[in-house]
């Protein structure tokens, strides 16, 4: 009950605060002291979303970033999964793909866009090879390491028990690695969302979020960088809360992993 | 929840901090660690010599390696590569600077009182999820192109990092230590520095690690878009306009160095730190 209440005042304050710093702006917005250019008012970055949510520009250009994201991050988890587990599971293919990762891994993917661009032109397939690129390692990374960290004496009590190689990789190391796996592909979303934005700002293509913010600055239309700003947000927002909390709650909080994770 | 995030995070770079390194390794052992290092360097290497001279793509657009060794240090004798370098660390350490001081400040000062964390956090949740370089734009509109903006937006960006763990970390302090601190007669300010700070400090120091990393990721992409006149992002983009791939691959090479220094330099020390010292985040 106590904490109950405590969390309607929680929310009670954070709407007075959001309040109180709309009312804020809006007056600094208001006040003329900024051009209007570049500080529009709330009402107009309202009226700008929902006008281009309403003739369908922004559906496009928000269809056009996830499509990217989701074919840059399925790539990433088809080629960064089956190679985690590889790395983990036989050395040899350790040995030589953990240097060339190590090295690789440091460089941020935007650096490679430019190269990108030479190479594969702008568009498309340079957005989501720099998503594939930027998402691929915290996938590799963790499932490598979760599928290491299984605990040792699972793996031991399975084989007592007869469980063949089969049964052992189906039953015990993948439940056992999940925890590591679904924060990876949860990283990995979180920088291919990252990504993608960055990416369709330098390598403009034609349509996308990232694109529309950029555009909007040569035209100093501030109200739609703001709009696609918001979108991007929610996007980013929902996809963390609702498709991968869910995930979470559907694979390892059922397992009862999560307090495994954290170890 | 938001804590084992960096847990992880940790989890998989000592897992790789510890797998090459074996101090009681002989001569041998050592050199057949280098080699077994090097070996895969070799087959991408011969791969891509393979490729390049077999001119399956224009000369220009794949250059072979020694092209590009050539490249790299002809830009090191003249001085020019090290030019870019110096202005992007420096970018670096600014935009991170800001973001430590800023992002630890607000972040304790969250986690210590009720009212701030009320007026803060509503704010600070609502722009974080928006990815940094989204801003990039914005912040280029209202504070002009060139430096300022981009230290400003490295700043802005990389300190969320730093907010939530800061906050994480005040709030994680056990209540039994502050409850026998001020049972045996501390006063706020012996409070704060002898059990606040130190109780918050592994994750203090997780957040400006992943500030940094963040930090990092996102400065050479501001450099591309913010147009300054220095910068390794900026020599790499503008590489692009002349199809000079070598000078981008050169470019390219000093970043994945720098970023690797990062990394074994100040990231696995902070964490060696943390992780020994206080025997907090392994427990």
């Amino acid at each position: 009950m106590t904490n109950n209440g405590q969390r309607t005042r929680s929310f009670l304050r954070a709407v007075v605060t959001l309040a109180a710093a709309a009312a804020i702006y809006e007056a600094v917005a208001r006040s003329g002291y900024f051009a209007p250019a570049l500080l529009p008012t709330l009402p107009t970055i309202a009226a700008t979303l929902v006008g281009m949510i309403a003739d369908g520009s922004m559906i496009e250009h928000a269809a056009f970033t996830l499509y990217r994201v989701m074919f840059g991050f399925s790539l990433a988890v088809v080629v960064g999964l089956p190679l985690g587990i590889l790395m983990a599971r036989f050395r040899r293919i350790e040995h030589f793909v953990l240097p060339l990762v190590s090295a690789l891994m440091p460089i941020p993917s935007f650096a490679l866009v430019p190269l990108f661009m030479l190479w594969f032109g702008i568009g498309n397939t340079t957005t989501v090879l720099i998503v594939f690129y930027a998402a691929t390692f915290p996938m590799l990374f963790n499932t490598w390491s979760g599928v290491r960290s299984v605990n040792p004496i699972w793996l031991r009590a399975a084989g007592a028990m007869g469980a063949d190689e089969n049964a052992l990789f189906w039953k015990v190391i993948i439940p056992g690695a999940s925890p590591f796996i679904i924060t990876g592909m949860r990283q990995a979303f979180l920088r291919a969302w990252i990504a993608v934005v960055g990416a369709e700002m330098i390598a403009a293509s034609d349509w996308g979020l990232g694109w529309v913010i950029f555009d909007a600055k040569e035209f100093l239309n501030t109200d739609v960088m703001l709009a696609a700003l918001v979108v991007i947000g929610a996007i980013g927002f929902l996809f963390e809360r609702l498709v991968f909390g869910s995930l979470e709650r559907a694979t390892v909080q059922r397992w009862g992993m999560m307090r495994a994770a954290k170890g | 929840m938001r804590t084992i995030l960096p847990t992880m995070q940790d989890v998989v770079t000592i897992a790789v901090t510890g797998a090459p390194e074996r101090p009681e390794s002989t001569g041998g052992d050592r050199l057949r660690l280098i080699a077994r290092n090097v070996f895969p360097f070799v087959v991408v290497g011969l791969i891509w010599e393979i490729v390049a001279w077999a001119g399956v793509f224009p000369h220009r657009l794949f250059p072979p390696l020694e092209e590009v060794a050539l490249t790299f240090v002809q830009l090191t004798i003249s001085g020019v590569l090290l030019h870019h370098t110096v202005e992007t660390v420096l970018r670096l350490l600014s935009g991170f600077a800001l973001a430590a001081v800023f992002g630890v400040t607000i972040g304790v000062l969250m986690g210590r009182s009720r009212r701030a964390e009320d007026i803060l956090l509503p704010l600070v949740s609502i722009c974080a999820p928006v990815p940094g370089l989204a801003y990039a734009p914005l912040f280029l509109l209202w504070f002009g192109l060139g430096n300022f903006s981009a230290v400003l937006l490295v700043g802005f960006v990389s300190s969320f990092a730093v907010i939530f763990n800061s906050w994480t970390g005040v709030k994680a302090v056990k209540e039994i230590w502050v409850r026998s601190a001020q049972s045996m007669g501390a006063d706020d300010r012996r409070l704060f520095s002898h059990v606040i700070l130190p109780g918050a400090l592994p994750y203090i120091l997780t957040g400006l690690r992943l500030g940094l990393a963040q930090a990092w990721r996102i400065l050479v992409a501001v450099e591309m878009l913010a147009a300054v006149p220095w910068g390794l992002g900026w020599l790499i983009f503008g590489a692009r306009e002349f199809l000079n791939t070598d000078v981008m691959m050169a470019g390219i090479a000093v970043i994945a160095v720098i970023g690797l220094a990062l990394e074994k330099l100040v990231f696995q020390k902070i964490e060696n730190y943390t992780v020994v010292r206080w025997g907090m985040v392994t427990s």
